[in-house]
């Protein structure tokens, strides 16, 4: 180490480069471990076991495709798949109008700016089980808060949960509590965009709606992809509201594609059931993100040069 | 205001400011409104929360009273001291803590290890390797669920903190991406001169990058923090010894069967016990947050 201040001769500087070369390698391979014992290894494991008929107890037993053909008639699986595609296209658009124009909103020289933006930010960061309880409480159909203040008007509340019809609408209300965290996302992106480009468009005459459809939508696209693809991920694998809240009920109507497997998974133990699942869950991501993708072309807009 | 000016072609000169005046005051008007949207949204939104704390500080009486406590007067704090009575609460915040304490421990080292490597070191397939490492970011974590739960099954960890806290000490794709995008912006000069005095590459990293990387490494063990403190899935599937649970799952044993609304009140001071770090966390080291999340958003 001390005489690697003199790099005069030749072949010293190959060896410099061997030992970059070997510490580069020191430096990942924690990473590089982790990666392949935690995520490729269990990639492929879940693929074979999802071939075969496992209980953990006894060894995993070979059934080809079985799994697969027996999702593919189990009501409970269709119906799982049902409630998470209606979560998310109802919960994802609804959050991104409502983060987007709070951002817009919250982009004008508003006063004591950022203390409204620590509020509306404050439900992103408590997340998970304190939420779901809160939640819980709040609609509860006799007591909680939400049927109280509809008792002030004179409205008879649903009975929310506890109701098949109201169950999942209720859960992509909670949702919607969270849309600050994306607000704080967009706002950033809004604060980038050059003041010249609204000028410009302004002196062309395009009025306010116009200027947001054609200078900020285009502008933000790539904020909002981002968030788009994330959001669907997330979506697919939405599971302490559901567990905690409703165990899926009533008559699963909230019974999520993650709450699902995991009941699979941890209460009946079909190991290669579950992996199956899980395996149909990553090919739906993997070709709803593609089509994202491939649609960006139409909607996202780069910048030909993007500083860094 | 606008009524002092005649017509608008016969005086341009005044016309002209009538238009801007009209249009200062529709920009007032404007700026009114989404005031008032914005101050309402903000009072909708923090509203839940502040049923949460109230509800914490009432009687078991009081939550089923009509028309309902706002404001509960004179307010039952003991209420969390008999939580912890009802559940080990205390222990709960322990093992909690210590999950989160060794997670962001390992998170810290073995992140900013390899983004130390990817962003410094040159060595061949570098740039691949990374790629594939940083893959795992838009990968379901349910697709690795059932073989890793097997695998720690069978290396016998089940029911212990190993399978929340080992794999923190492997990387992971999101930190790895945020501390070298980091890494990269710092100049390679100060590196260079540690160089010339003679330190290696590890003490570079130790020694000149990381106290430089304070930030970067305090947004890491923020989030870090966040998400472990907050983590349900994990603990749910791992752990089945009730004095072992977190606090989030704790809260959700203690809430039990989801038909009960009996202790709300103490349900609730429980959940406020969860969620009082969080907040305080946030508040101070709000700058830090929001430039991780703005980064994780706009940068991805």
């Amino acid at each position: 180490m001390r005489a690697a201040t003199d790099s005069k001769v030749p072949p010293r500087i190959g060896s410099l480069q061997a030992r970059e070369a070997l510490f580069g390698y020191l430096f990942i391979l924690p990473a590089v471990l982790g990666f392949l014992i935690f995520i490729a290894g269990p990639i492929v494991a879940s693929l074979y076991f999802s071939l075969t008929d496992y209980k953990i107890i006894s060894a995993p037993n070979w059934v080809g495709l079985a799994n697969y053909t027996r999702l593919l008639k189990d009501p409970i699986f269709w119906q799982s798949l049902k409630v998470t595609l209606v979560y998310a296209v109802l919960s994802l658009p609804l959050g991104l109008v409502m983060s987007l124009s709070l951002a817009v909103l919250m982009n004008q020289k508003i006063r004591g700016i950022s203390f409204w933006r620590t509020v509306y930010y404050l439900p992103a960061v408590i997340s998970g089980a304190a939420v779901a309880v809160l939640w819980r409480w709040i609609l509860n159909p006799e007591f909680g808060l939400v049927n109280v203040l509809l008792k002030y008007l004179g409205i008879e509340g649903p009975k929310w949960l506890q109701d098949s019809r109201w169950a999942l609408p209720s859960l992509v209300m909670i949702s919607l509590w969270a849309v600050g965290g994306s607000m704080v996302i967009y706002l950033s992106g809004l604060q980038g965009i050059a003041t010249e480009l609204y000028e410009a468009a302004e002196m062309d005459g395009a009025g306010s709606w116009r200027r947001f459809v054609h200078v900020t939508i285009p502008m933000l696209s790539p904020v909002i992809f981002f968030n788009v693809v994330m959001g669907l991920i997330g979506a697919f694998q939405w599971f302490t509201e559901p567990f905690v809240m409703t165990r899926g009920g009533p008559s699963q109507s909230t019974l999520s594609y993650m709450l699902n497997l995991y009941n699979n998974a941890f209460q009946f133990f079909k190991m290669g059931y579950a992996s199956a699942m899980a395996w149909v869950l990553f090919v739906l991501v993997l070709l709803l993100t593609l089509a994202v993708f491939r649609s960006s072309p139409m909607w996202v807009h780069y910048e030909a040069q993007r500083g860094r | 205001m606008e009524r002092r000016v005649s017509t608008p072609s016969a005086r341009p000169k005044a016309a002209a400011l009538s238009w801007r005046r009209s249009r200062k005051a529709r920009g007032r008007l404007v700026y009114l409104a989404s005031y008032t949207v914005i101050v309402l949204g903000a009072i909708i939104v923090f509203f839940p929360l502040y049923w949460q704390i109230s509800t914490s500080l009432k009687t078991p009486q009081d939550l089923f009273r009509w028309p309902p406590v706002w404001v509960p007067i004179p307010p039952h704090p003991e209420n969390y001291l008999e939580v912890a009575n009802v559940v080990p609460l205390g222990q709960y915040i322990l093992n909690s803590a210590t999950i989160c304490a060794f997670s962001i421990l390992g998170t810290l080292l073995s992140c900013s290890l390899a983004a130390y490597g990817f962003a410094r070191l040159r060595f061949p397939g570098r740039d691949v390797i990374f790629l594939i490492l940083i893959s795992p970011m838009i990968l379901p974590g349910a697709v690795t669920l059932v073989a890793q739960f097997v695998m720690f099954q069978k290396l016998g960890w089940y029911n212990t903190y190993l399978p929340l806290i080992v794999p923190a000490y492997f990387g992971d794709a999101f930190f790895i991406f945020l501390l070298r995008q980091f890494f990269l912006g710092i100049p390679l000069e100060l590196e260079d001169a540690a160089r010339i005095d003679g330190a290696g590459f590890f003490g570079t990293y130790w020694r000149i990058i990381l106290p430089l990387a304070t930030p970067a490494l305090a947004t890491v063990a923020i989030f870090r923090f966040m998400w472990t403190w907050n983590d349900f899935f994990g603990p749910l599937v791992y752990l089945s010894d009730t004095r072992k649970f977190t606090l989030p799952l704790g809260l959700a044993f203690f809430q039990g069967s989801p038909h009960s609304t009996v202790q709300m009140h103490l349900l609730m001071a429980m959940a406020v016990v969860i969620v009082i770090p969080c907040a305080l966390v946030y508040f101070f080291a709000q700058r830090l947050f929001i430039q991780g999340i703005v980064f994780t958003g706009v940068k991805g």
